[in-house]
C-alpha cells in the first residue's frame, strides 16, 4: 500500500506546485503509512527528480519514453493507473490544472476509483477518509467522505505551506519505469503547439498584476507591465479586456476565465465584479487600486488605494524597484 | 454528425450562497438557476455546427425535474431534443456513468460539455466519460471544427496554446472563445415547447464519495487604505506587514 504522486515537469524540472503535492503526499503517508512514490512522465534530469526526495518521496518512477515527451492526458493517464497497479497506491494525488484533472479523470475511471478535485486542505483519516474542497467556485467550502477503496485527490495550490529552508537533505532513488503504452492513445496528431512568451504562467504566479475596464485601452497597458516587471509578476485581466481583445485570452481570470492563487494580486481598474472574485478569492493578499471609493472590490481587498491607475501605478513601479 | 451537449443546472453567477438543514444542503430559496456558463458555450458552438453540417443535437441533464426550464432553454437555443436523467446527481463519477449510459446507446460523433460545472467545479467528467466510453476527450477547448470525421481543436494547455487534430468520436470540453453564448429567439422558444424532452430512469452507481457538510469562506478583515499621495508606502507594507513580497 503506497501513495502515488503524479508531478509535472517544466524544462525537466519537478514544478513548484508539484513539490507542494509530494509534501502532501508524504504527510497523508504519515497517516496512512506506507512508502512515498512519486510519477514522472517525459524528459527529466535525474538529479532534479531526486529533489522530491526532499519533500518526503522515498522513490520516483521515471517514464522516460520518447512517445511521453509531448503531454498527452490519455497517455499519461494510462501510464498513472499502471504505476498505481504496480505500487499498489491507495491514494494518488496530482495538483490542478487542465492534465492534472485530465489524467485523474480518465485514471478514476480505469481504477474505479473515487475523485475529488480542488481539495483545500490535508485529509482527515480516521475511520473514515474526509477531504475539504473549494465548492462555487471558491464561494464555499465541503467536506466529503471518500469511500472508495482507491482515492483520487486533485489539491489545489498553497493548500501546503513549504518552507524551503526547512526541507529535509533526503534523496529519492529514481528506477525507471516503462508502462505498456497503447495505439489508442497517440491518435491524434499536434499540429502545433504555442507556448505564449511567458516568463512566468499565471497558476504558478506568486504575484499577478491585473487590469480591468479602467485601464481605458491596450495602449494603456505599459504602466501595469513595468509594474509586473519591478516585482516579476505575471499579468491577468478581467472578462471584457480580453472579449475587447485589449489583451489576450489567456489572462482572462474568473469565473469563466482562469482561476489563480498567488500571495499578491494587484487589481488595477477592475470593479470587483463577482464572477471576477471567483478567480481571485484564493489569494493571499489583494490590493485594489480604483477611482470609485464604492467599487465592490474594495469589500475583498487587503489594501486599497482610492485613485486614477495612471498617477499610481508608476509610483508603485518606482518604490518596487527600490526593494 | 450526432451532436450531443451535457449541460449543468447551476445556481446563476451572482448567487449567494448559503447553506440549511444544518449545512447539509444547499439553500435554494431565492436562487435563480442557469445553464452552466462553460455548457452554454458548449451548446452555442454545438448549435453551430449542426447548422453547418446538419445532424443532429440533444442536449443532456442529469438532474431533477427543476432543470426543466433550463433544458427547454437549451431547446430554444437549438437543440433538437433533450433527454434528462432523472436523479439526484450524487457526485462527478455518478454524473459520468449517466452520461456514458445514455452516449453507448446512441453513438454520438461528438460529446460536448463545458470545462467545468460552477457549482462543483471539478472539470472530470468530461476525462471519466471519454475513458468509460474508450474515447479521447480534450479540454479545455477554445476552438473547433469538424471536417471529414475529424476534429481540429485549439485547447489551453499550460502557459499557452496546443492545436490538434484527432479522429471523431471525441469528447470536449469547452471555453471561451468557442461560440458566443446565444439567447433564444421568439420562434425557438415557441418550438423549444413541442420538442421530445424525455425523462429517463438513472443506473446504478457504487457510491464513491458523499458530501458531509458544507461551509462559507472566513469573512474578510477590513480593507486597509492608503491615501492616493501616499501610494509608494503600500511596497512596504506587502513586504513588511502583509509579508507577500
Ligand atoms: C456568466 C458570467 C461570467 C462572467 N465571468 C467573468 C470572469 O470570468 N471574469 C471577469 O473578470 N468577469 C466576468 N464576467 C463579467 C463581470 O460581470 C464584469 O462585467 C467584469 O468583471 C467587469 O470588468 P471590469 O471590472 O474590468 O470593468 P468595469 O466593471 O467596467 O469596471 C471598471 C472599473 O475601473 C474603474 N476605473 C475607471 N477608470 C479608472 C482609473 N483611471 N483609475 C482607476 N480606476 C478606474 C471604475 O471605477 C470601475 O470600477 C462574467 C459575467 C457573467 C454574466
Ligand atoms: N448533472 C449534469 N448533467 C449533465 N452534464 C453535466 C452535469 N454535471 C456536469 N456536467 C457536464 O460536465 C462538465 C464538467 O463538469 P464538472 O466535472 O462537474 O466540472 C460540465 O461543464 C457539464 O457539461
Amino acid at each position: 500500500m503506497s501513495v502515488l504522486i503524479y508531478v509535472e515537469l517544466d524544462n525537466g524540472s519537478i514544478k513548484k506546485t508539484s513539490l507542494e503535492a509530494v509534501a502532501y503526499g508524504a504527510k497523508v503517508a504519515e497517516k496512512t503509512g506506507g512508502p512515498v512514490v512519486v510519477l514522472a512522465l517525459g524528459q527529466a534530469d535525474e538529479i532534479a527528480l531526486q529533489k522530491a526526495g526532499n519533500y518526503g518521496a522515498t522513490k520516483v518512477l521515471h517514464a522516460a519514453d520518447e512517445k511521453l515527451t509531448h503531454e498527452n492526458s490519455l497517455a499519461y493517464a494510462d501510464a498513472l493507473s499502471q504505476a498505481v497497479t504496480q505500487e499498489n497506491s491507495k491514494v494518488i494525488i496530482l495538483s490542478k490544472s487542465g492534465l492534472g484533472d485530465a489524467m485523474a479523470a480518465r485514471a478514476a475511471a480505469k481504477l474505479k476509483a473515487g475523485i475529488v478535485s480542488g481539495v483545500t486542505a490535508l485529509p482527515e483519516i480516521d475511520a473514515t477518509f474526509k477531504v475539504k474542497r473549494g465548492i462555487f467556485t471558491g464561494k464555499a467550502f465541503a467536506t466529503t467522505e471518500v469511500k472508495s477503496d482507491v482515492k483520487i485527490l486533485v489539491i489545489k495550490k498553497n493548500v501546503i505551506e513549504i518552507d524551503e529552508n526547512d526541507v529535509a537533505s533526503a534523496q529519492a532513488t529514481v528506477e525507471p519505469f516503462a508502462p505498456q503504452l497503447r495505439e489508442n492513445d497517440f491518435q491524434a496528431s499536434v499540429i502545433s503547439v504555442e507556448k505564449a512568451n511567458l516568463e512566468l504562467s499565471l497558476t504558478e504566479a506568486q504575484v499577478i498584476v491585473s487590469g480591468g475596464r479602467g485601464m481605458k485601452g491596450p495602449e494603456n497597458w505599459q504602466p501595469l507591465l513595468d509594474l509586473a516587471k519591478a516585482l516579476g509578476a505575471a499579468t491577468g485581466c478581467s472578462k471584457p479586456v480580453s472579449d475587447l481583445d485589449w489583451r489576450p485570452h489567456h489572462e482572462h481570470i474568473g469565473q469563466t476565465g482562469i482561476k489563480v492563487a498567488p500571495n499578491l494580486y494587484i487589481a488595477c481598474g477592475i470593479s470587483g465584479a463577482i464572477q471576477h472574485l471567483a478567480g481571485v478569492n484564493g489569494s493571499k493578499c489583494i490590493v485594489v487600486i480604483n477611482k470609485d471609493p464604492e467599487a465592490p472590490f474594495f469589500k475583498s481587498a487587503d489594501y486599497g488605494i482610492v485613485g486614477d491607475v495612471f498617477e499610481i501605478l508608476p509610483k508603485l513601479t518606482e518604490a518596487a524597484k527600490k526593494l | 454528425m450526432k451532436i450531443l451537449v451535457c449541460i449543468s443546472n447551476v445556481p446563476d453567477t451572482t448567487a449567494k450562497i448559503t447553506f440549511t438543514d444544518n449545512d447539509t444542503r444547499l439553500n435554494k430559496t431565492g436562487v435563480q438557476y442557469i445553464i452552466g456558463p462553460y455548457d452554454d458555450y458548449a451548446l452555442a458552438r454545438g448549435v453551430e455546427l449542426k447548422e453547418q453540417s446538419g445532424g443532429s443535437l440533444t442536449v443532456l441533464h442529469v438532474g431533477e425535474a427543476d432543470a426543466d426550464p433550463q433544458i427547454r432553454k437549451a431547446l430554444a437555443i437549438g437543440a433538437d431534443d433533450a433527454i434528462r436523467v432523472n436523479a439526484d446527481p450524487l457526485d462527478s463519477y455518478f454524473v459520468a456513468v449517466q452520461i456514458a449510459n445514455i452516449a453507448k446507446q446512441n453513438s454520438y460523433d461528438l460529446i460536448l460539455m463545458g470545462r467545468e460545472s460552477i457549482d462543483y467545479n471539478s472539470g472530470v467528467v468530461h476525462g471519466l466519460v471519454g475513458e468509460m466510453l474508450g474515447i479521447a476527450s480534450y479540454s479545455p477547448v477554445m476552438k473547433l471544427d469538424i471536417e471529414g470525421g475529424f476534429a481540429t481543436i485549439s485547447r489551453e494547455i499550460d502557459g499557452g496554446k496546443e492545436v490538434l487534430r484527432a479522429p471523431l468520436p471525441l469528447v470536449l470540453g469547452c471555453q471561451e472563445p468557442i461560440a458566443e453564448w446565444k439567447i433564444p429567439n421568439m420562434r425557438g422558444i415557441m418550438t423549444a415547447r413541442t420538442k421530445l424532452l424525455q425523462v429517463v430512469k438513472a443506473v446504478d452507481v457504487e457510491n464513491m464519495t458523499s458530501p458531509e457538510k458544507y461551509f462559507l469562506p472566513a469573512p474578510k478583515g477590513a480593507c486597509k487604505m492608503i491615501p492616493a499621495d501616499q501610494a509608494e508606502t503600500l511596497i512596504r507594507l506587502l513586504q513588511t506587514e502583509a509579508k507577500v513580497l
